[in-house]
């Protein structure tokens, strides 16, 4: 199947029809989908669906920054989404996502983290955010960035009395939050460069460019994967395209 | 059929049953495909179609993983060469086995390589001669309708499926090559390749496909294919 | 104190809103979405298919494997990734729910995987699961006997309820929790277990309230299943 996609590919066409850099529709993207989560979403990208939900809590801050809160990022793939995921910890892939995703969210600076400071050196908010994966067929990667994302610009803090947290009851008041990084992946099949592969398509692809951009336009992360290097044009092309689908993509969230 | 006898059969040809429920009273029906005995009463064991056939009592199953069958005719990955056979992944939980005097009907040496016939990697279509046990199955690449497969489009679809998309006759697969000019070989296993002039064309087989397997319960459907055809097509 | 009105206004024997979906995830061979109030539970049937290491497989049937847990956000406070006791515990309680129901004797030398999550948890989270799990099966196409239907019954304070919500579980007077799960046909207990403070007397009334309950699932349950293919059939 390989090969027929990347002559279909060379006839500048895809297996269902789409131009290079489009990505399928419906993109479904509903929030509040888990009601004990601090902030959740469910995304659909095609048949492509994810979850996410936002957990928090609080403790002591790391000792090399006594005044901001923190955020850690988990990616799990279920094995109810397709029969390659067995049960079990998360693998090199599972892992490798969930770093991409908090480096995106991170560098952005989409949390304030300094807002989440409640008291200097003894207190601080932690955010804690877990995706999902519920059907794979393919480009988990930018489902899971707009779940995570979506997830936590819908975030409410719990309340807090005497420095402890009370579980279970929200206030109105959002994680603090500044920009938003939306990501898009760039999959190399052959020497073409295409998005949100199908499952087909991605596993034809060598190679795959994640790119995170904020309302900055400026870029905040990036990760080459799979085995095909890319050429500095083929980078630079495939960050041109990612920008152009992320200012689509930024029109879905909410 | 005597007034008796109809009072015996609990559902009406065609309705939807689940497992568990009853399907026949008394001991004039036999239970075959999806269905079991459990004192006087006939049971279904699957979520699928109720189907009277003459005596038997069958539910026809609307879903549910390809199950090897004698005699079908099937696609599928050589995924193995040995010294004398080939085995070949058709998505069954076990690889099916191709002996040597199987492979081709040109005759092939002891000491050939097997893989200049069909190399890891090649889509076959094959044909299943015997079930032995769900690890043991024999299948043959010399048979009519047997060939290597060139490159093309492979989906997947439900093999419960298949006949629909067959159709009486290969009449409904018949339309579809006609109205795409697209050669299409369906497996029994739901593995279909389809190959034509453009893949637009192989979009339009592949759409017309997806609609039958969306469909296949519903009445008209062999107009609606032909109208979608036609509307696509121009 | 004597529980006069149930939290939320239900009648004692009367179960939270219900929802099942069937065929929720595309890639699984079977799936099921199962609601019932706040508490949501997927499934996913994957199988029958091969099994490794070889030691697993066992020549009289495919084995069945269940695989039960929380996501991490779908409970008040956060459930750590990876199994717990709790989690172990209840694969195993829902394998032997399920199990006595499926025919797995012409799936030998494979594995039969039932993945269950619960995306909200507001108590019978394991029921809710088998509920999902029972659908997911019959939509996998696997042989059963029958559904399979759970909840969890109990006593709250002084009365004896069915289907307790979080709330009802955390009453400050105590609650006892009763899950079950039954083969409505054969009127069989799959699943029985129970946590807390109730005679005898007590517990057989809980479990005739279970039993009605069970039944009002089961029909929940097979509208779901006829629900998906009678959509297709307009």
């Amino acid at each position: 199947m390989k090969d027929y996609i990347k002559s279909v590919l060379d006839k500048k066409d895809r297996l269902d029809g789409r131009k290079f850099d489009e990505f399928r529709k419906p993109i479904v993207i509903t929030n509040d989908v888990s009601s004990k989560a601090e902030g959740s979403a469910r995304v659909k990208i095609g048949d492509t669906e994810v979850i996410a939900g936002v957990k928090m809590d609080v403790g002591k801050p790391y000792p090399d920054s006594q005044d901001k809160g923190n955020l850690m990022t988990g990616v799990e793939f279920l094995s109810v989404a397709s029969p390659e995921f067995l049960p079990g910890p998360p693998g090199p892939q599972a892992i490798e996502l969930a770093r991409i995703l908090d480096r995106g969210i991170r560098e952005s600076k989409m949390i304030d983290f300094k807002k989440l400071c409640i008291t200097e050196g003894e207190l601080v908010w932690n955010v804690i955010v877990d995706i999902y994966t519920i059907n794979d067929a393919g480009n988990l990667i930018d489902a899971s960035a707009l779940a995570a994302v979506s997830a936590l610009k819908n975030a409410v803090l719990p309340k807090l009395v005497d420095d402890k947290v009370q579980f279970g009851d929200f206030t109105k008041t959002p994680v603090p939050l500044t920009l938003t990084p939306v990501s898009c992946t760039v999959y190399k099949i052959g020497k073409h460069l295409i998005v949100d592969p199908t499952k087909e398509e991605e596993d034809a692809a060598d190679g795959r460019l994640t790119v995170a951009v904020s309302e900055s336009g400026n870029i905040h992360a990036m990760q080459k994967g799979m085995e095909a290097g890319f050429t500095i044009d083929e980078a630079d092309k495939a960050i041109g395209m990612a920008k152009k689908c992320i200012e689509k993509l930024r029109k879905e969230l909410k | 059929m005597s007034k008796e006898e109809n009072k015996s059969i609990l559902v009406k040809e065609r309705d939807i049953v689940v497992p568990g429920q009853e399907l026949a009273d008394g001991m004039d029906y036999l239970p075959s495909e999806g269905a079991f005995r459990e004192g006087d009463k006939i049971i279904s064991s699957k979520l699928g179609l109720f189907n009277l056939d003459g005596r038997l009592v069958k539910v026809i199953p609307l879903g549910g993983r390809y199950i090897p069958k004698k005699n079908d005719t099937v696609i599928g990955k050589v995924s193995d060469v040995g010294f004398s056979n080939w085995r070949i992944d058709i998505g069954w939980a076990f690889d099916i086995m191709v002996p040597l005097r199987e492979g081709s009907r040109e005759f092939i040496p002891n000491d050939a390589d097997l893989s200049k016939y069909y190399g890891p990697g090649d889509l076959v279509v094959a044909k299943i001669l015997k079930v032995v046990s769900t690890k043991i199955v024999d299948a043959s690449l010399k048979m009519p309708g047997c060939r290597k497969l060139g490159s093309g489009r492979v989906i997947q679809v439900e093999s419960s499926r298949v006949p629909r998309i067959i159709g009486k006759q290969g009449s409904m697969i018949t339309m579809i090559k006609e109205s795409t000019g697209c050669n299409i070989i369906v497996g029994q296993n739901g593995t279909i390749w389809i190959s034509g002039e453009d893949p637009a064309k192989e979009r339009l087989a592949e759409n017309a496909i997806r609609k039958i397997e969306a469909e296949a319960h519903s009445a008209g459907l062999t107009d609606n294919i032909s109208n979608f055809l036609k509307k696509e097509s121009k | 104190m004597a529980y006069t009105k149930r939290f939320d206004g239900r009648k004692f024997d009367e179960m939270r809103e219900m929802e099942a979906k069937v065929g929720i995830i595309k890639r699984a061979t079977g799936s099921a979405m199962f609601r019932a109030g706040k508490t949501v539970a997927i499934a996913a049937v994957y199988g029958p298919r091969g099994l490794f290491p070889a030691f697993l497989q066992n020549p009289k049937g495919a084995r069945l494997k269940c695989v039960y847990d929380l996501l991490s956000f779908s409970v008040t406070e956060r459930k750590r990734p990876g199994p717990s006791r709790r989690s172990t515990e209840i694969n195993l309680v829902t394998e032997q729910a399920l199990g006595p129901v499926l025919d797995l004797t012409k799936f030998s030398y494979m594995g039969l995987d039932v993945y269950v999550y619960i995306t909200q948890a507001d108590a019978g989270t394991r029921c809710a699961g088998i509920n999902a799990a029972s659908l997911a099966l019959a939509d996998a196409g696997i042989p059963m006997k029958e559904l399979i239907s759970a909840i969890a019954v109990g006593k709250v304070s002084d009365k004896i309820v069915v289907d307790l919500d979080k709330a009802e579980e955390d009453h400050e007077d105590g609650a006892t929790d009763l899950p079950i799960a039954m083969a409505p046909r054969t009127g069989e207990l799959t699943l029985l277990q129970m946590d807390g403070n109730m005679s005898q007397e007590e517990i057989k009334e809980a479990l005739e309230m279970g039993k009605k309950a069970c039944d009002e699932i089961k029909e929940v349950q097979i509208a779901a299943l006829k629900a998906k293919y009678s959509e297709a059939k307009k």
